[in-house]
């Protein structure tokens, strides 16, 4: 069984949500990532969304794009990404790690080349933000060949022909992007999420994530109890931009929000 | 438009793919907006009301259809083939942005958007775009790259004018692919009540064909007015391309004329070899960039690289997926001229024949002086003079030293 599917079969068990949170690679520096991995475990964060810096991020917001240009200019490239999971694979084999980015460089490096590579180092999924199942007909099998789950994203307004073409093509887990607009961007509906998530279960039994808007414990509780995982991002790396110059105390923000969102998760029906 | 439909080429397929290229590379989010837009424009496309509502401003609004010019005594001077030139230069707003920006407008109010977005890097296309919005009474707003809107600041002030609000874009290498970045941002966040107006043939399908399609104009009038003027087609044509949609406007109606060559001019800005660059299909490779596959300038990891050009409006790191086709199908060839070319050009076409042309334009004019030296005094090149130069009065005064 995959790092992914096992990861969610052993939360459905237990009855808890999927924490998941996105951190830039080499974002403030290439150091300060892999730690940084390993503290949000210990944290109790359940998948890590890794994200390969991209020049041209077109679906993210300006905390997102900041951070890219950040760990771009300290020489980060989906090569040193890859090198990057191996170094935390020999520190931690169970939690599943998913690449998430744009397609461009990974039409660089090469679908092949890319997709032997990654499986290799041990990522389990690939989100490939601006690449949608229809222009994935080589992209999915080759990934799928080498046990790596293909994760797809679906929208406030992704119709139900789209869903379904989602559902059969991607694997390990579904992303929702809560609402209409890039990363980081507003606050998400709780009622519009709920009838989302529920129409899209209808036709799948992957896992569903949440992510764009999650922005803090609370909201993290909200959503966990509509879905299968939280996902939240520009609330982490905005923990990093406001300590830029003590990386420490970022790493120690970055942990106490994740904690807080954890313990709010997990208590979220004993309130 | 419909004279189109005897064209046996007949790219891009239904998923907006010109072999390995084109496509709808897009965030989720925007998949169900383009698929509404392709759907609106398939209908409108073959709508006489809306055809002839189209006609009619290219007509009365732009003044079209623009003359094509033989300009008789630099031909002479440069002693070999007969240098006709397509006036776009005098559209109304100076350039052949106007009539994609028209159509798309046109094609928003029957969609009932509200709102047009538009990405600019010289402001060519965000004053088209503005113009037309005030018009129509359209909310507009204009990305525009911080370095642009520094080195652009007549049209920033022109398109306030004209009521739009110009949004200075710092993200990135501040420039057009950031504008376009920005603008799909907006798109994203806006889609229920925005029309994004692409100025170029780029971007996720159905932009690609959308724009060629109101671009073609060009060469449609070229080849009756050449017939008319010298009764046949013409032995080669020529146009600047950074995004490429003045130059598949003139090449698209030529397609399955063999006989004709096709020359797309990229900017080679400072000169290939320095890496300061413009040279998408001659220097770079495919890959993926807004919403599209085609050749980009890009390093080793695929992170895309700043651009530069004299002229803002050929300084893209992407070109149309349309062109990448072309260039690999052999049916065009891509040239490129540098920065000191194409402003040697510039001063030709304008003490030669009193026209000032745009500096993108001044490209395609700085091949047309290598290649009809070489051409028998009876053949026949079209030039795309695309912009009038208005525009470039800055950079060129102070190339020369001179303060306005």
């Amino acid at each position: 069984m995959s790092r992914l599917a096992q990861t969610f079969q052993n939360l459905s068990a237990s009855g808890r949500q999927a924490l998941i949170p996105f951190v830039t690679s080499g974002d403030p520096t290439p150091e300060f990532t892999v730690p940084l991995l390993h503290a949000m475990v210990a944290a109790g964060v359940d998948v890590i969304e890794l994200g390969v810096p991209f020049s041209d991020p077109m679906a993210d917001g300006p905390v997102i794009q900041k951070a890219s240009e950040r760990a771009i200019e300290q020489g980060m490239n989906l090569t040193r990404v890859l090198s990057m999971v191996a170094e935390f694979r020999k520190g931690d084999d169970t939690t599943p790690i998913v690449l998430m980015g744009y397609l461009n460089p990974i039409e660089f490096m090469g679908y092949e080349y890319f997709a032997q590579a990654a499986a290799r180092v041990g990522v389990d999924g690939v989100l490939t933000v601006d690449m949608p199942p229809e222009e994935a007909e080589e992209y999915v099998p080759l990934l799928k060949s080498v046990g790596i789950d293909p994760i797809f994203l679906l929208a406030p307004n992704s119709t139900e022909e789209r869903i379904k073409k989602m559902a059969e093509k991607g694997s390990g887990y579904l992303y929702y992007v809560s609402l209409k607009g890039v990363t980081g961007a507003g606050h998400l509906n709780t009622d519009d999420v709920k009838e989302k998530v529920a129409q899209i279960k209808q036709h799948t039994d992957l896992p569903i994530g949440v992510g764009f808007g999650v922005k803090d414990a609370d909201f993290a509780r909200t959503v966990a109890g509509i879905a299968d995982g939280v996902v939240v991002g520009s609330a982490i790396i905005n923990k990093i931009q406001e300590n830029i110059d003590d990386l420490s105390m970022a790493k120690q923000e970055v942990i106490a929000l994740l904690s807080a969102m954890r313990q709010a998760m997990d208590n979220e029906f004993n309130d | 438009m419909t004279e189109e439909n005897n064209l046996q080429y007949d790219m891009p397929d239904e998923a907006g793919h010109f072999g390995p290229y084109g496509g709808k590379f897009v965030a989720e989010t925007l998949m169900e907006p383009i698929k509404q837009l392709d759907e609106a424009y398939q209908k409108y496309v073959k709508d006489p009301d809306f055809l002839a509502e189209l006609d009619k401003d290219l007509h009365y609004y732009v003044g079209r259809p623009s003359p094509i010019y033989h300009a008789e005594r630099w031909s002479r001077e440069l002693g070999g083939a007969q240098i006709y030139l397509k006036r776009e230069d005098l559209n109304h707003t100076g350039a052949h942005k106007i009539n994609n920006a028209i159509g798309q407008a046109l094609l928003a109010k029957r969609m009932g958007k509200t709102r047009i977005i538009a990405e600019t890097g010289a402001g060519q296309h965000g004053v088209a775009t503005a113009t037309v919005a005030a018009r129509l009474g359209l909310e507009c707003v204009v990305y525009m790259g911080s370095v642009d809107v520094a080195r652009q600041v007549q049209n920033v002030y022109r398109m306030r004018l004209l009521g739009a609000k110009v949004v200075s874009v710092d993200s990135g290498s501040k420039t057009l692919k950031d504008a376009l970045n920005e603008a799909m941002r907006d798109w994203v966040t806006n889609v229920d009540d925005t029309f994004y107006i692409i100025g170029t043939v780029a971007g996720p399908h159905p932009y690609p064909a959308l724009v060629r399609d109101f671009q073609t104009i060009i060469g449609r009038e070229s080849k009756v007015q050449l017939q008319t003027m010298i009764g046949c087609l013409p032995d080669a044509l020529i146009a600047c391309v950074g995004g490429g949609s003045n130059a598949i406007g003139l090449f698209h109606p030529f397609i399955d004329d063999t006989s004709v060559k096709m020359y797309g001019v990229e900017a080679a800005g400072d000169g290939v070899e320095t890496g300061r660059h413009s040279v998408t299909l001659g220097a770079g490779r495919p890959g993926v960039l807004h919403g599209n596959r085609t050749y980009l300038i890009a390093d080793d990891h695929g992170q895309i690289i700043e651009t530069h050009s004299i002229s803002a409006g050929l300084d893209y790191p992407g070109v149309g997926p349309e062109h990448a086709w072309l260039k690999d199908s052999g049916r065009a060839e891509y040239v490129n001229i540098t920065d000191d070319e194409a402003v040697e050009a510039f001063y030709a076409l304008t003490r030669m024949e009193g026209i000032i042309p745009a500096l993108e334009s001044s490209h395609a004019l700085a091949y047309a002086m290598k290649l009809a030296p070489t051409m028998s005094k009876d053949k026949v090149v079209l030039v795309n003079l695309s912009g009038r130069g208005d525009k470039d009065m800055h950079t060129v005064a102070e190339r020369e030293g001179v303060e306005l």
